[in-house]
């Protein structure tokens, strides 16, 4: 069987330097689960990120990645199991809860930025309010993170003044403004047209080169490929597969895996 | 062939003919009368009967006006002057102007709620325009004590005494803090309502046998005319935002108790008239306070009608917060901003600036319902025109002290009306 290549669009050489995965743990899961209502989102759920590691998370709609997600950060709570985050589990606790969302940031498939806030407000605000951090300083700290996105020029705008691309980038950049120590990305590109995911993606696998901790929800399967160490595989609720990206996408194990890989590689 | 032509070779033309008017059908007013007023037949019809409608009134309201009088002593006066014809008697304002605007408040001390005005727009200030300096905005945090002083006088340390519970909850707050919010807001609500208790009334006492300063007491039942109504009206829409807000959040709580309680109250406000709430301001609240407290008619009612508006809000601003994508608490939430946080910097700016309309919809229709009080015995300028019409000298006297009425109330309600219609306009960011 010829080796799967897929497209990334990238046209350049991906800097691996930086790219280690350390043995220190940055995301614990043990048997976590959740329910909507009656509903079983996600079963049993074991997962071990460690810091450095780049983690695509890719299944069916429905199958539960992006509350996986969500639930790093407690946008959902969890009904049972254990989730350590940096050393901080999530409970109902608030102050640990804050605690872990000051120390992962997170990208959302509709940018969410503050529309009544510049671009340059929308990445200075939670280092002031949460960091502490003092204005003149958190702005120069904007600054050289919407030059690391490229858009420095726009930073006195408004979200609604720029481009679908443009804004994720914003987001992005909004969020390592904080300084995580871990980035999660729920359908970063979803929302863009095609022209404007490849900025995005080359955003993200820049994130990569310098060594940023990752999980994203994506079916960008070249992107998964260029720069992920794993892929994780889901479906109704369980983690069904994962697996370094080359053999992942060459070598699928479960019959389920194959069936995805099939319709959304579009072979 | 016209001079412009002179070098052009046939067919191309290399020099442009010079721009023509176009048709006088076309321009200028003709075109707009054409468009706007004779835009078929309907349209001209209608136009000709809102001429005809227009130039009824002139003709009736016309005359009525020209015939102006502005000094006479009495209706009568007028009358005579007027000798048969019929015209406004403007004279009535003339003379009662003072009463109108300030009821039966002793009128050297006019001063007093003539400044509380001026200090009222340079207090409000840097509340609504943004190129005001920020430092004003102390001023205007201590300006509901200074017009309180100012309006009823006594003595100075009864509201720097009130002030004070303001800051024994705010260190309250702060002492606290390290046990988390809801202990320290508990605090904060606590603290002052014990100073106020217990401790505000002896300092005052203490201190004003110290050093007794202050102005001369005027009683609530001396206020009157539009005094009354702006005192109310604007006493109402200050405490009235913040409660409405704080209702709109407590509605949407996830705590069972807070979430009720809220629910109850907006229901209830709501599902009663305004002038019921009154009557049971100036009857019912004598009953159930203890026996020989002396709760001001005019502070039972600016509680009454701030709770009514502030049912109102609470509901418009639920709708603002709900027109909210969800994405944006998640972005507050995910960013480490807490819930207050969150509130402030993110929810509440969009929140309110999609409920503005609505919200000074409700200011609006609060400051004409102070009105109202009319029922209930204080004196406002409704209340005062009744009062003047049974003096002899103004007996039968209706349109002039209404329109009177009515366009003062206009200028206030309109500029509101105006300043939110800014304000929407100055908060546009979304670009769509």
């Amino acid at each position: 069987m010829a080796e799967v290549q897929l497209e990334t669009g990238i046209d350049r050489e991906i800097d691996r330097s930086n790219m280690q995965v350390s043995d220190e743990i940055a995301i614990q899961i043990t048997r976590m689960n959740k329910w909507f209502g009656q509903f079983h989102v996600l079963r049993d759920i074991d997962m071990t990120v460690h810091n450095g590691e780049r983690i695509v998370v890719c299944g069916p709609s429905g199958s539960g990645k992006s509350t996986l997600i969500r639930c790093i950060n407690r946008l959902e709570e969890h009904q049972s199991g254990q989730i350590i985050v940096d050393g901080t589990e999530l409970t109902s606790d608030l102050k640990n809860i804050d605690r872990v969302r000051s120390e992962v940031g997170m990208v959302f498939q509709h940018f969410n930025l503050f529309p009544h806030l510049t671009i340059l407000e929308n990445c200075t605000l939670a280092p002031i309010w949460v960091r502490k951090v003092p204005r003149r300083e958190a702005e120069e700290t904007a600054m050289h993170f919407l030059e690391k996105v490229k858009i420095p020029e726009q930073a006195n705008k408004y979200p609604g003044q720029l481009s679908g691309g443009q804004q994720q980038r914003v987001a992005i950049a909004r969020s390592l403004c904080m300084r995580p120590r871990i980035m999660l990305f729920d359908e970063p590109t979803s929302a863009l047209d095609p022209e404007m995911i490849k900025e995005v993606l080359d955003t993200m696998i820049q994130l990569a080169e310098e060594g940023m901790t990752m999980l994203c929800v994506t079916h960008e399967m070249g992107f998964a490929q260029a720069v992920a160490n794993r892929v994780i595989f889901m479906d109704q609720g369980q983690i069904v597969e994962q697996n370094e990206p080359r053999e992942f996408f060459n070598n699928p194990q479960s019959d389920r895996t194959k069936l995805f890989l099939s319709q959304i590689l579009g072979h | 062939m016209s001079d412009t032509h002179a070098q052009t070779v046939a067919f191309v033309r290399d020099t442009m003919l010079p721009e023509r008017e176009p048709p006088i059908l076309e321009r200028g007013a003709v075109k707009w009368m054409r468009e706007n007023l004779f835009n078929g037949i309907i349209s001209t019809a209608l136009t000709v009967l809102s001429v005809l409608v227009v130039a009824w009134g002139v003709a009736e309201i016309g005359p009525w006006l020209m015939r102006s009088i502005w000094d006479a002593e009495s209706l009568s006066g007028c009358r005579q002057i007027l000798d048969g014809a019929s015209g406004a008697c403007w004279a009535v304002i003339k003379d009662r102007w003072h009463q109108l605007m300030f009821g039966f408040y002793p009128p050297d001390l006019y001063w007093r709620p003539v400044l509380t005005l001026i200090l009222l727009f340079v207090a409000l200030g840097p509340i609504l325009f943004p190129w005001v300096p920020r430092g004003m905005i102390r001023f205007s945090a201590i300006y509901p004590f200074l017009g309180y002083f100012l309006l009823w006088g006594g003595s100075v340390w009864f509201p720097v005494s009130v002030a004070l519970g303001f800051v024994a909850g705010y260190a309250a707050l702060v002492a606290f803090r390290s046990l988390g919010t809801l202990v320290s807001t508990i605090a904060a609500i606590i603290a002052p309502i014990l100073w106020w208790l217990i401790a505000a009334g002896t300092l005052t006492a203490v201190l004003d046998s110290i050093v007794p300063l202050g102005l001369e007491r005027v009683d609530s039942d001396e206020f009157g005319g539009f005094l009354i109504s702006l005192v109310i009206g604007f006493t109402g829409i200050g405490l009235s935002l913040p409660m409405g807000i704080l209702l709109a959040l407590g509605r949407q709580s996830n705590m069972i108790l807070i979430k009720s309680v809220c629910v109850t109250f907006i229901e209830f406000i709501r599902g009663v008239p305004l002038i019921t709430l009154l009557f049971t301001a100036q009857l019912l609240l004598g009953y159930f306070l203890p026996p020989g407290t002396s709760f001001d008619l005019i502070l039972r009612v600016v509680i009454m009608v701030t709770f009514f508006a502030a049912a109102y809000i609470a509901e418009v601003v639920r709708g603002g917060l709900a027109a909210l994508p969800r994405g944006q608490y998640e972005a507050a939430d995910a960013l480490g901003l807490d819930y207050w946080r969150a509130q402030r910097l993110i929810i509440m700016p969009q929140a309110l600036k999609i409920s503005i309309p609505g919200i000074v919809n409700t200011f609006i229709g609060l400051f004409k319902d102070t009105t109202l009080v009319v029922f209930i015995g204080l004196l406002d300028p409704v209340g005062l025109s009744n009062a003047i019409r049974a003096s002899s000298d103004w007996q039968g006297i209706y349109w002039e002290l209404f329109i009177f009425i009515g366009a003062v109330f206009f200028i206030f309600c309109f500029g509101m009306s105006r300043y939110s219609m800014y304000l929407e306009r100055r908060l546009q960011t979304d670009h769509r």
